[in-house]
């Protein structure tokens, strides 16, 4: 399986997550933001940091980026993409996903390591896990506090779309959010970052949970 | 023509840095200060502006959270 990452100017994890890719078992294939095509990928991943210096809005500006275009389609026609963290808030800014990342209610940059819950097993990052399933991952980020209108809040309640939730709240997220899916479940925003516990050497490698999901997913 | 556009959180939307420097207000000596609203003021020069609206509703606002308003400036 060939697996992109996307690489946009100010993205910082990239290289974590490429690296990551190698652990997975999978291909590794970087993505440049002014690219027009995926290569032929079959997953991408969009990877944190922050894309063009965060300015007016993270992810407001990586979100019209040449290889956009594409990555849209690809995500329309039912291809797995997970955005992890600053990768969380510019789908969102694409509309691939619900919802916007606020400022932490803290006021605080949030370094740490939290709990989370993996809520639904049914999109292509968490088919590997438990349902109930609890996992220790890196979090670092200023806007993680996931919003929504209560409507939409209800809908994702109700369609089983929280994909991951905190055990012990960051960053004043609703809901405890910490992920959610798209209505087709193939494209996944979190904020944790998998890719940073991808090998024991760092501390753990409890972020394979998730991003092996993808493999067991397409039958690998 | 000039224009000026203010991008500001939408009502009820939790404001943090708002909430920050309200709470720094008193602490300086400035009483009476009920809330405060942080938002982004925007100056653009166009040549016309019949596209200032569909410029704050694809990137200058993200209607999902923030509300927006512009005004010809000259």
């Amino acid at each position: 399986m060939r697996i992109g990452v996307t690489i946009f100017p100010g993205s910082n994890c990239d290289r974590d997550a490429l690296y990551a890719v190698e652990r997975m078992g999978a291909e590794p294939v970087e993505l440049w933001h002014a690219d027009a095509d995926l290569k032929g990928v079959d997953a991408v991943i969009v990877p944190g940091g922050f894309s063009y210096g965060d300015y007016l809005r993270p992810g407001a500006i990586a979100r019209f980026a040449n290889v956009m275009g594409p990555l849209e389609d690809f995500a329309k026609s039912g291809g797995p993409v997970l955005g992890v963290c600053n990768g969380f808030q510019v789908l969102t800014e694409a509309h691939l996903l619900p919802g916007a990342l606020l400022r932490n209610t803290g006021m605080r940059f949030v370094c740490d390591r939290v709990r989370v819950r993996v809520e639904a097993t049914d999109t292509p990052w968490t088919a590997g896990c438990e349902v109930g399933e609890e996992l220790t991952l890196p979090v670092a980020h200023n806007e993680g506090n996931y919003f929504a209108d209560d409507a939409t809040l209800a809908q994702l309640e109700d369609e089983g779309r929280v994909v991951l939730r905190y055990l012990e709240n960051p960053n004043g997220s609703a809901n405890d959010i910490a992920g959610v899916c798209s209505e087709e479940r193939n494209v996944v925003g979190i904020m944790p970052h998998p890719e940073r516990v991808s090998d024991p050497a760092l501390g753990s490698d409890e972020g394979l949970r998730i991003l092996r999901s993808v493999l067991v997913g397409a039958g690998v | 023509m000039k224009v000026r556009v203010l991008v500001r959180p939408k009502e009820g939307i939790l404001d943090p840095q708002g909430e920050a420097v309200r709470g720094a207000l008193p602490a300086l000596g400035f009483g009476g200060v009920k809330t405060v609203h942080i938002g982004r003021l925007i100056e653009m020069e166009v040549e016309t502006a019949d596209e200032v609206d569909a410029m704050c509703k694809r990137l200058l606002a993200n209607p999902t959270i923030e509300e927006y308003e512009w005004e010809v400036i000259h």
